[in-house]
């Protein structure tokens, strides 16, 4: 322990130390960096210790499933042996024909799951924002029975997302409260354009609220101080929007829409259970491989679920590149665009000075 | 300190390679065990465990309790799974694929043998101590793999027509119809009367799930054409296997099954049938319990299901008795599944849960006839049905059927053009 002892130390003598110090004396330097090296080396020490059980924790649940989803899909299907009618104990090597195969004539499943993914993605996402965001508008405003508004937007954040498919299957029954509203009998749960759209009004019901609740808490850091200035400077409610609020809710609102664009991405349980396994308008790339594993092809199974996750990583870093998403949250993204606003409202002023 | 640190981490590494040799040992040791099932010797005697599906009737304990109070030191333990097949289906297949003994005796789903079977999940069973002689032929047959037993046959199912009695008196028709086109004819004047207005006439389980191929499968077989052969080979472009989809696609498009019927599962059409909006209804057994209840008691029936130039043939439901190959105390596992499996067994399951029972005699006793007046027409049922496609790849037959026999009543293909598309994509999942 008395490693660790060591930097306190150190800084409680340094004072002392440098008051005696003449220029040009070497010395203390010399002990100083001495100490200095001896302290990064325990700690250093130290941190492994105290990290090396995560990493551990994070080797055996994330990296090795990760490994050896990539080595199985590598592997084929195990054949039939047509003397025996037993199945072959070892399952073949075929290399990267899992991958490959997505090109040839049996992708087009694949490529149908993929697209439906990016398009319940894209849009889900996209409407969730919008309805996310005026929904906190509506949160952070200032009224009567504000408390009840905002544990209202919450509730179907809350509710599990099997059973919030299976309450909407219900509204979706031929006979159910949809068709009963419309007027009009659709059969919500059958292949076509209409069963995306009930996926669509499900998920977004579901987690518009997700984004609401992330925007709400990035609404409250803003200083009133910065609506007073703009209003002083009459600036309209939708300049207000549009040069403050927008920019400075930015940060948590990107890592926001991340969080969604990463679930949408996987998503599996509400189409499953809403409209039913192996509809083809409505399978994304999480039912695919769910699919392929259930029918005993843990090789293509692992080779489409690998494809996702490096369509998952990509997206991410996308967003941390390119839009510049703070997910480690060292203010970074905050400092950037609290810079920017500064420029912007100084522009403003300046626009309106002139006007 | 130092020593501490280093001794933990040379520990944790220590720990991390045997994990890692514990798993690649684990996932690589299959190709040894590939031995035939044929020479299995039921050895060991002891605990074993019996897995199946939930129980809802409260009737499997019970059975359970009687065995193990006659065996005290080999004790059954009752496994529940989930209540949906395929997550059964997958947790009884992770179990096999880790080679692991805690499930013993397994409550297999007739269309499960086969790739049981094939994968050497189950073992092999001696056929001379099943009392099969005295079952129904096709539920036996839904045990076995290339004409060697693999299973126990425990319980069967079938479908029967169920109809509205008193809507047929009243059109001037006294007996339930035998064939499709009686079926039409019968419906078209039920139709004439006030008080079926709004009615349709007929409806199945027709939603994209397993319910379409059990459908599909009796259609096909209705019209004397197959989806598989008896060798297991797809021959589903046949005209008769036309005339059975065509049956259904156009009565889909000349309304006589209503298009809300697409999304009906079983719950939806036996909804649909109590509450007045169906003359005609294929469903299973279960319905008849239920629908006394509604408000059609005593005004409907049930009859063998209709074909196309003579009653027609219904596929198989039901569960088998299969034997893990990877557990333990085999001499114990078989004794039970014998008396499982035993009549005295299905009798108590028939009585307390309304579960079809294999042995052909039950169907015909007095007291039981009375309590489920539906019997003798489900024996009927069983004795004409067909097996579902009897392959290893079920899985892929089933989604190709439910793909191919879904567009055709959806009219998004013609179901000539179906059934050769079913026919190509059968043959390449049968072929792996």
């Amino acid at each position: 322990m008395a490693d660790i002892k060591t930097p306190p130390g150190t800084a409680v003598d340094e004072p002392g130390r440098a008051a005696d110090r003449r220029p040009g004396q070497p010395f203390p330097e010399a002990g100083l960096r001495r100490t200095r090296t001896r302290a990064t080396a325990g700690s250093g020490r130290m941190a492994t210790l105290l990290v090396s059980p995560t990493l551990l924790v994070l080797s055996v649940v994330v990296l090795y499933p990760t490994i050896m989803a990539l080595k199985e899909s590598l592997y084929g299907t195990k054949g039939l042996d047509p003397k025996t009618g037993f199945i072959r104990t070892t399952e073949p090597f075929v290399g990267l024909r899992n991958y490959t195969g997505i090109f040839g004539a049996a992708g087009d499943r694949f490529w149908n799951a993929f697209w439906n993914t990016t398009f319940f993605t894209v849009v889900t996402v996209g409407l969730e924002t919008l309805i996310g965001v005026a929904m906190a508008l509506i949160m952070h405003k200032a009224f009567r029975g504000r408390a009840l508004v905002r544990a209202g937007i919450l509730v179907p954040w809350a509710v599990p997302t099997a059973i919030s498919a299976l309450l909407w299957r219900w509204i979706f029954n031929s006979n159910g409260i949809a068709n009963a509203v419309i007027g009009h009998q659709i059969l919500w749960t059958t292949e076509g354009f209409h069963a995306k759209v009930a996926v669509i009004i499900a998920e977004v019901w579901k987690t518009a609220p997700f984004i609401g609740l992330l925007v709400l808490a990035g609404l409250q850091v803003i200083p009133k101080e910065v609506y007073e200035a703009a209003r002083i400077d009459g600036a309209s409610a939708l300049g207000q929007f549009w040069h403050i609020t927008l920019p400075l809710v930015k940060p948590a609102l990107l890592v926001a829409v991340l969080f969604r664009c990463l679930d949408a991405l996987r998503m599996f349980d509400l189409p499953y259970i809403l409209v039913g396994a192996q509809k083809n308008s409505v399978e994304t790339l999480s039912m695919l491989a769910q699919n392929e594993a259930s029918n005993v092809r843990f090789g293509p199974a692992s080779a489409y679920a690998v494809l996702l996750f490096l369509y998952v990583l990509l997206i991410a870093l996308a967003f941390v590149r390119v839009l510049g998403a703070d997910l480690v949250g060292d203010g970074g993204a905050t400092g950037r665009s609290a810079g920017r606003r500064r420029r912007r409202i100084t522009a403003l002023r300046r626009a309106e000075v002139t006007a | 300190m130092k020593t501490r640190t280093t001794r933990a981490l040379q520990c944790s590494a220590t720990l991390v390679a045997a994990g890692l040799l514990v798993t690649a040992c684990g996932s690589s040791g299959g190709s040894g065990s590939g031995e035939p099932a044929a020479s299995t010797s039921f050895q060991g005697r002891g605990p074993i465990t019996y897995v199946a599906g939930k129980d809802t009737s409260g009737v499997v304990p019970k059975v359970i309790d009687r065995w193990n109070t006659l065996h005290p030191k080999e004790k059954v333990t009752f496994i529940q799974l989930p209540t949906d097949a395929d997550s059964q289906r997958q947790q009884m297949i992770q179990n096999a694929e880790t080679k692991s003994d805690a499930y013993t005796v397994l409550s297999l789903d007739v269309v499960w043998t086969s790739e049981f079977a094939a994968h050497q999940w189950i073992d092999r069973l001696p056929e001379k101590q099943f009392p099969l002689q005295n079952m129904l032929k096709p539920v036996v047959e839904t045990a076995k793999y290339r004409g060697n037993l693999y299973a126990a046959p425990a319980s069967s199912d079938g479908g029967v027509l169920y109809y509205r009695t008193d809507l047929l008196k009243k059109a001037g028709v006294t007996k339930p119809p035998a064939t499709w086109s009686e079926m039409t004819a019968d419906c078209a004047k039920v139709k004439k009367l006030p008080e079926a207005e709004g009615m349709s006439c007929y409806a199945g389980q027709f939603q994209k799930y397993e319910g379409l191929t059990v459908n599909f499968a009796e259609a096909v077989n209705s019209a004397g054409g197959v989806v598989t052969d008896a060798n297991g080979k797809p021959d589903v472009d046949t005209p008769e296997a036309q005339k059975g989809l065509d049956f259904l696609a156009g009565s889909f498009k000349d309304g006589a099954i209503p298009k809300e019927a697409i999304t009906y599962q079983e719950e939806d059409g036996r909804q649909a049938f109590q509450s007045g909006k169906l003359i005609f209804l294929r469903n299973w057994p279960y319905v008849y319990a239920l629908a006394e209840k509604s408000k059609v008691a005593g005004r409907f029936a049930a009859a063998p299901l209709p074909g196309l130039s003579g009653p027609g043939s219904s596929s198989l439901g039901g569960h088998n008795l299969a034997l893990s190959s990877f557990a333990r105390n085999k001499a114990t596992a078989l004794d039970f599944m014998k008396f499982f499996s035993s009549e005295d067994s299905a009798s108590t399951f028939l009585k307390d849960a309304s579960l079809a029972p294999p042995y052909a005699d039950l169907y015909d006793d007095a007291s039981l006839v009375k309590q489920y007046p539906y019997l003798p027409v489900l024996k009927q049922s069983i004795l004409r049905a067909v097996p579902r496609p009897r392959v290893v790849q079920y899985g892929d037959v089933t989604s190709a059927i439910q793909q191919e026999a879904y567009a055709a009543l959806t009219g998004s293909k013609s179901s000539a053009q179906a059934l050769k598309d079913l026919q190509s994509e059968l043959q390449k999942s049968t072929a792996q």
